[in-house]
């Protein structure tokens, strides 16, 4: 079996598994890694939503054969050491705003809304309305609208 | 405001006035080594047993089971009980026999509690109770029911821990009962000494079983209750460590999934490759069961390869060569006849609502380890005794060698009802004799999942002048399975019994529909046909649909009578709490402002589960809106604005009524716009979240407010289902005054199919690898 290593929350890790397995997969099922929530494994729902180098994307779609030994996959277990905090500033908002209902997508929706924020930033801009319209990731408790407003207040402190 | 003598010894209770009186209840202590105070989970305040929750069957219904095992695990004076118990940290722990699966039940329970006892609200620890047939009817999450049915009995058990507590140190600190002051979980005297309830934990014990009469906290004495609250479960939720059953690490558990039929319900004739497969890389297992074919692998990723490598040969379901329209066609051969003539007085609708799909974000899935002599379960269901004792029916093993554990759900909206996850997992792990992590893939839980049943609505009103004299409804539905029964095993099995469980519609309709409006003589009559299809509620049952149907007709009186819809619906509501929720979103809302052409208010009320609702709605049809470019979505109408107020008598924590305010305002955008499912050739086309358009953040409104009003009854009602009925029915309101053209069926881009769907066989798709090209 080929062995695949990469960084996760910052440490390396080392996994035996076929080179065609899903990050999601390894992340979860070998990793233990459970904060990336499966919701439909191609690529739509964003459940599992993490960042890899930094950007936003979803581990059910990658295969651990294309992870490089340097690459940084950060789950939602790790999004508070990237700020060496208890809790990232987006997490907090997520808090005040009372967002969560299920819970279930809220891993995914949180890793996506600081890669927006980062990314509006990198333009040189604040989060509109029609960034916050491109949000894909489903929440089916339907709590949209604390959603926005936890990321334009976390926003404020990124 | 705490003062100790609602909870003080029974010789020195006040007399009760008749406020008083009605606060009065019997609790008990339990034989414990620390402090565990109990009440019966049947006991409700007298003036709650009116309304609300389904009916218990009849006596008809309990006759036909064998009632020896509910009879010999009720028998027992105490095994109606939940407890309270009181740690020696401080902390107090109860197990709530429900389920969380998003409504906010852990944290509301935790501020009835922290209210009834003066505790911190952190320092109450609620988990979710594991199956227990001896409650019989009362361990079912359902209807909105949560709250109604444990108001009462939460509290009890508190009052009974909080009365021991101060009895226990009035003998600690050698005061009088009455003197002391419990507040923030530390008792303190008039002389400044204090304790805290940790310490009394072990000394306000009891050696035995007591019954013990409190009073209840006065409403106006309340500092927890009806106060915003934050859920107890939100720093878990957003770090991650909140655990789902897939999140569990059980020993053995493999992951484990099921390949499928391509049509609805068929059933595996043979399997051409079992051996091939079963050396596939991971794979540990391969067997037929009577869903499908199961394989189980060291991860979710081999079993998918594995599912889609499956060569099977299937037999039919039990849709076959079905298709919306023929449903239609037995829909309408079934309708019950509308009996006023039709005429020139007369106003009517004839309303069509599609197959919508209840699947949760957490797809149908559950751990079971299933041996020869014991079962062990995980997952979320909010009728675990259903599945304890199907287990224990269906395999020969004794009830109380099967354990089942509820977990917290990643939403439900009625699919947890059902055990359909847990009996599958059951099944193979049985068949294998290995323990399972089963989990259905995306395109299983919409395909094969339960839906909301198709259904028809006919309206006719009778107008004179400007009265309206009858209105008679005729609903006309596809089956709805009521075969998860009312919380154990025997209404589940009477469910399944062909006239029983017509009986069970009939009765759930008669009890949930109501008509807010004086229209003269009233019929709402359901009729149901076809039980080929897979059904179940989907936050709420019919009202969603009657209701839409209701408003939209009274529309249309409004117009035939040269009225305002507000000011019409204003004439004829009954009831004064739904006028106050009308003009409060009427005000708030701005009813009746200027809107530029294609964009419209519209405005609805509804009355369920002892609370009134009413939601104004903004509406978006320009053309720009609709056709905005959206990837892999229906654009379509925007809803811009939404006010929503809402009366459920008492709000318990009122952020978390806002939230489900929210959700089922979004569920109601997504029926009457949005959602469903396509019926072609015995199966549903939809198998994404790009193909069943629930909700998005570009359809969900960008102005919402929420108004909770303030107590009415002084009792809450329920909330969980109550938003979605008022909002779809606003929202097709606020359409067909946009567009000028009243929608006749639902969601209104329902003969647009927006996907081009995936392939039935595989039954599920493959993950891309194109992932890191999408990285953002």
């Amino acid at each position: 079996m080929p062995e695949h290593t990469f960084r996760l929350n910052g440490e390396q890790v080392t996994v035996d598994v076929a080179d065609d397995v899903r990050v999601l997969w390894v992340l979860r099922d070998l990793l233990g890694v459970t904060g990336p929530k499966y919701g439909c494994g191609i690529n739509v729902c964003k459940a599992c939503t993490s960042h890899i180098n930094g950007k936003a994307f979803n581990p059910c779609s990658v295969s651990v054969g294309d992870i490089a030994a340097e690459d940084e996959i950060t789950t939602i277990e790790g999004l508070p050491d990237t700020v060496d905090a208890e809790l990232h500033p987006m997490q907090q908002a997520w808090l005040d705003q009372d967002v969560a209902q299920c819970g279930y997508c809220q891993p995914g929706q949180i890793m996506a809304a600081v890669a927006l924020v980062r990314r509006a930033a990198a333009g040189g801009r604040q989060i509109t309305e029609a960034d916050l319209d491109s949000i894909r990731n489903i929440c089916r408790c339907g709590t949209y609208f604390r959603i926005r407003e936890a990321i334009k207040a976390g926003a404020e402190k990124m | 405001m705490t003062t100790a003598d609602r909870s003080s010894p029974p010789d020195s209770r006040p007399s009760e006035s008749h406020a008083v009186g009605r606060r009065g209840f019997l609790g008990y202590v339990l034989a414990a080594p620390t402090l565990v105070a109990a009440a019966d989970l049947n006991l409700r305040a007298p003036a709650a047993e009116a309304q609300g929750l389904p009916p218990v069957p009849s006596p008809a219904i309990a006759e036909i089971t064998d009632l020896s095992d509910m009879l010999e695990y009720s028998a027992a004076p105490t095994a109606n009980l939940i407890t309270v118990t009181v740690n020696t940290d401080g902390t107090v722990s109860f197990e709530l026999p429900r389920a969380e699966v998003g409504q906010g039940i852990t944290t509301s329970t935790a501020m009835m509690i922290a209210e009834e006892m003066d505790v911190p609200v952190e320092d109450v620890h609620v988990t979710l109770a594991d199956a227990r047939p001896e409650l019989v009817f009362n361990q079912i999450t359902g209807g909105s029911g949560t709250t109604l049915s444990t108001y009462t009995p939460i509290r009890v058990a508190a009052a009974v821990a909080r009365g021991r507590l101060l009895q226990a140190a009035a003998v600690e600190l050698e005061q009088a009962v009455a003197t002391l002051r419990l507040k923030q979980g530390v008792i303190t005297d008039l002389l400044g000494n204090s304790i805290g309830i940790g310490e009394l934990a072990a000394k306000a014990a009891s050696v035995r079983t007591e019954e013990v009469p409190v009073q209840l906290k006065a409403n106006e004495n309340f500092s927890v209750i009806g106060t915003p609250h934050n859920r107890v479960d939100a720093l878990t939720a957003v770090t991650g460590r909140k655990k789902f059953a897939m999140d569990l690490k059980i020993p053995g558990a493999l992951p484990t999934m099921v390949c499928r039929p391509p049509t609805l319900n068929g059933k595996v004739g043979s399997v051409r490759n079992t051996d091939a497969v079963a050396t596939m890389p991971g794979v540990t297992d391969v067997v037929a069961i009577s869903t499908g074919v199961a394989v189980r692998a060291e991860t979710f990723g081999q079993c998918i390869d594995a599912v889609r490598a499956l060569e099977v040969d299937w037999k039919p379901g039990t849709a076959e060569g079905k298709s919306d329209a023929s449903v239609l066609d037995e829909l309408r051969a079934a309708e019950i006849p509308l009996v006023a003539p039709k005429g020139e007085t007369s106003v009517e609708g004839d309303f069509t609502f599609f197959f919508r799909s209840n699947s949760a974000l957490e797809t149908n899935c559950a751990i079971a380890d299933v041996r020869r002599d014991r079962a062990e379960i995980w997952s979320a269901q909010k009728n675990p005794i259903v599945t304890k004792e199907t287990i224990a029916a269906e395999y020969g093993i004794p009830l109380n060698a099967v354990k089942v554990h509820v977990t917290e759900g990643g939403g439900s909206f009625g699919r947890k009802l059902f055990n359909d996850g847990a009996m599958e997992a059951a099944e193979i792990s049985r068949k294998i004799g290995k323990p399972v992590k089963l989990m259905w893939h995306r395109a299983d839980d919409s395909r094969q999942g339960r839906t909301h049943p198709m259904a028809t609505s006919r309206v006719r009103v009778g107008v004179a002048g400007d009265s309206v004299l009858s209105y008679e409804q005729r609903h006309t539905s596809v089956f709805t399975d009521f075969s998860h029964g009312f919380g154990e095993i025997i209404t589940a099995s009477a469910a399944k019994l062909p006239v029983a469980d017509a009986s069970f519609s009939q009765t759930i309709f008669t009890y949930t529909q109501t008509m807010p409006y004086g229209f003269g003589a009233t019929t709402q009559l359901l009729n149901e046909t076809d039980r080929g299809f897979n059904t179940g509620s989907m936050r709420n049952i019919y009202s969603p649909d009657v209701t839409t149907a209701r408003e939209l007709i009274v529309d249309q009186l409004a117009a035939t009578m040269g009225e305002d819809p507000y000011r019409f619906r204003q004439r004829f509501l009954q009831e004064e709490r739904l006028k106050a929720v009308l003009d409060e979103v009427a005000e708030v809302g701005r009813w009746g402002r200027s809107m530029p052409e294609n964009t419209a208010q519209g405005i609805a009320v509804h009355t369920e589960y002892r609370a009134a609702i009413a939601t104004l709605v903004e509406i978006d049809c320009t053309p720009e809106t609709v056709n905005r470019p959206i990837r892999d979505a229906v654009a379509g109408p925007r809803v811009t604005k939404v006010v929503c107020a809402v009366d459920i008598g008492l709000a318990v924590n009122p952020r978390g009524l806002e939230a489900q305010m929210m959700g089922g305002i979004n569920d109601g955008i997504a029926n009457a716009l949005t959602s469903s499912l396509h019926l072609t050739d015995g199966y549903f086309l939809e198998a994404s979240w790009d193909n069943y358009f629930y909700t998005r953040q570009w359809n969900s409104p960008p102005e919402l407010e929420i108004i909770i009003m303030p107590p009415t009854t002084g009792k809450p009602g329920g909330a969980g289902e109550l938003g979605v009925a008022s909002a779809q029915a606003a929202v097709a309101c606020a359409y067909a005054r946009a567009t000028g053209s009243v929608p006749t069926s639902f969601p209104i881009n329902h003969g647009t199919l927006s996907f081009e769907p995936k392939p039935n066989v595989p039954p599920i798709p493959e993950s891309p690898t194109d992932g890191l090209r999408h990285a953002q």
